[in-house]
């Protein structure tokens, strides 16, 4: 029987706010604790946490616990783990639930082995079932759905964004409990020394965007006139990121052609690729061009809403049954005509501002 | 005294991505269909590690490379015939029907025994090599846990680089969101490395490399210890793939110019350019 929830969270890079994943999650640990007529607790992480904690004061946690200062500013296991597992056992919860962020994702099942617990991460929702907390995830990338339930515990789950409703509320005066960590000594002895941006032109990986844009090998490959364009093709969608918005993503052929220093196009990183081997990104809406392939290729765009795709090809198999629509086409030609309206969206917009 | 790194590299094996993957119940919970005639590959990100521990070791005289794959020993033997022949390593292999239910916590006990069973390795200077997920479970769990349970205080994760400095330091690009990297600096091994793709492109098959290799990878095949993996807590229901299939309109012969405005009026755009 569970009895006490713990949600979990961190600071975001800003050093003040919890990021969104964070409220996600607090979302599903107080519907959970609802059910099964829990007590939720939420512990924090981070260098200074008063001001996230007061964010999220209202949200009906009986205690909320933090871990904070100077060491727990960047994210690093040794330090992490051993805050983490402070606060899990502060609470001493049956069930732990946490945003799946790479922060989380590296230090959690470290904790979870601490605990003599399970951890299961990747997990897409929860539900309860009689009396039991079951959780659904994704095996063999995105290709088999399943539910488990584990006996063990503590069980802590790390959920994976855009899953769940956030949790909203206005910010109050909240209280603090301090668990204190003693560190082990090699604890420090890495340093995180910041951030660096991918070698690319401009940024194109854009996790809040609202379109997500998949480049296939298409792009690279002979055209109407019996050449390659890579150049024209790099173009045309640098040009369309940049008055869309949208985020970039590539099937491994084209990123596995930019690693192998092939002429193709330069912004395209491993950083990009979806499916099979790469992300299975979350946005609502995804526009595939020049995508050729059949399942494992397929499962990049498998949580994308709204579906796209431009391809020459009327019977592809990355297409037909899984986008919504399909239009025979060439790629080169139809961007090039998006980017003339977009252009001229922004201008008619710009000209409406200035009146 | 001694130099380099002793690098292990877990790595399991998996069903080759092109394959229908289908799965049914078996007496051990659920399985695939036909799992053991699908044909296997190395899981690709674990693949990634691997190369990247051979070039490493090339860079740094005095190291060694170990493999440790948990599998069907068929399988395995099966899989070793292709990865012979790309880099240099010694198989540390464990017998077990493993795939992608297995629970992960499990492999890690094995795994963490194997490597504190391997001969001549030296913990302290040991770096820790896998895929940050596997393409089976893919949880990112396994190594972490395996890590835990030898001890590492310093793991990184979704690691895209690692350069040995002057120092001999070590410096790590991780993943973190927004296609970005963490960098970090370690003082040096033992540590533990999840990699997601390097930098690395795939060897080419070198004969020369597989026939080294070969003569230490069928004693290690003969001599693999069976491992128990049974998880009496891990409870599954309800394990099926997607069943989303959706009516696709396909939309010929229109002029690009018209598939645009559908295209920008379907991204939001629409007021300013449809009229």
């Amino acid at each position: 029987m569970t009895k006490t929830i713990l949600c979990l969270a961190h600071v975001d890079e800003g050093g003040r706010a919890l990021p969104k994943a964070a409220y996600e999650v607090l979302g599903v640990a107080i519907e959970l604790a609802g059910k099964l007529g829990a007590a939720l607790i939420v512990g924090l992480i981070g260098d200074e946490i008063q001001t996230a904690a007061d964010l999220i004061a209202d949200c009906g946690a009986t205690r909320i616990l933090g871990v904070f200062g100077p060491e727990f500013t960047s994210p690093r296991f040794a330090t992490d783990a051993a805050g983490l597992e402070a606060l899990c056992r502060a609470a001493e919860a049956e069930l732990v639930l946490a945003p799946a962020t790479s922060r989380f994702q590296r230090a959690l099942p470290a904790v979870g082995g601490r605990l003599s617990g399970r951890v299961d991460t990747h997990i897409s929702s929860l539900a309860v079932v009689g009396e039991v907390v079951c959780a659904t995830r994704w095996f063999y990338r995105q290709r088999i759905e399943g539910q488990i339930r584990r006996e063990e515990r503590p069980w802590i789950l790390l959920l994976d964004a855009g899953c769940h409703e956030s949790w909203r509320g206005a910010p109050a005066k909240a209280i603090l409990e301090q668990v204190t960590v003693s560190l082990a000594e090699n604890s420090l002895r890495t340093k995180v020394s910041g951030v660096r941006m991918p070698k690319t032109d401009a940024q194109t990986i854009r996790p809040e965007a609202e379109l997500l844009f998949v480049a296939g090998a298409g792009w690279t490959k002979k055209q109407a006139d019996g050449k390659p364009h890579p150049e024209e093709a790099e173009k045309l969608i640098l040009e369309f990121l940049a008055a869309s918005k949208a985020s970039l993503g590539g099937s491994k052929s084209l990123v596995d052609q930019s690693g192998e220093n092939q002429a193709v196009l330069g912004f395209m990183t491993h950083l990009n690729q979806v499916g099979q081997t790469g992300a299975t990104p979350r946005h609502p809406k995804g526009l595939s061009t020049c995508c050729h392939g059949e399942e494992p290729h397929v499962v990049g765009w498998r949580f994308v809403n709204e579906r796209r795709a431009i391809n020459l090809d009327p019977n592809c198999g990355w297409a037909r049954g899984k986008a919504d629509v399909l239009y025979v086409a060439d790629a080169f030609e139809v961007i090039k005509e998006v980017n003339a309206l977009l252009a001229a969206a922004a201008e008619k917009k710009l000209a409406t501002a200035t009146d | 005294m001694s130099s380099g790194y002793h690098i292990v590299v877990c790595a399991g094996i998996v069903p080759d991505p092109l394959q229908t993957l289908e799965p049914v119940e078996t007496p051990s919970g659920p399985g695939l269909k036909n799992e053991m005639m699908l044909p296997a590959v190395l899981d690709p990100w674990a693949s990634h590690a691997l190369y990247e521990a051979a070039d490493l070791a090339a860079k740094c005289p005095g190291s060694k490379v170990w493999l440790l794959s948990l599998g069907p020993k068929a399988k395995l033997q099966q899989v070793m015939m292709t990865i012979a022949q790309k880099v240099s390593f010694e198989l540390v292999a464990l017998d077990a029907s493993a795939g992608g239910f297995t629970d992960a916590h499990a492999v890690a006990e094995a795994l963490a025994g194997a490597i504190q069973k391997i001969n001549g390795l030296d913990r302290s200077r040991m770096l820790l090599f896998g895929g940050w997920e596997s393409a089976s479970r893919g949880a990112g769990v396994t190594l972490q846990l395996t890590g835990e349970r030898l001890g590492i205080a310093d793991q990184f994760q979704g690691v895209d680089q690692l350069t040995v400095q002057h120092d001999g330091s070590l410096e790590i690009l991780e993943r973190i969101e927004g296609g970005r990297h963490q960098v970090s600096s370690c003082s040096g091994a033992p540590a533990l490395f999840g990699w997601a793709t390097g930098n690395l492109p795939e060897p080419r098959n070198s004969p020369q490399i597989g026939m080294v290799n070969m003569r230490t990878f069928m004693p290690a095949l003969q001599k693999a210890e069976q491992a128990k993996l049974a998880s009496a807590s891990l409870h599954y229901r309800d394990v099926r793939p997607p069943q989303q299939q959706r009516q696709t309109r396909i939309v010929k012969d229109v002029a690009p110019k018209e598939i645009a405005k559908e295209i920008v009026r379907w991204m939001g755009a629409e007021p300013e350019v449809t009229r």
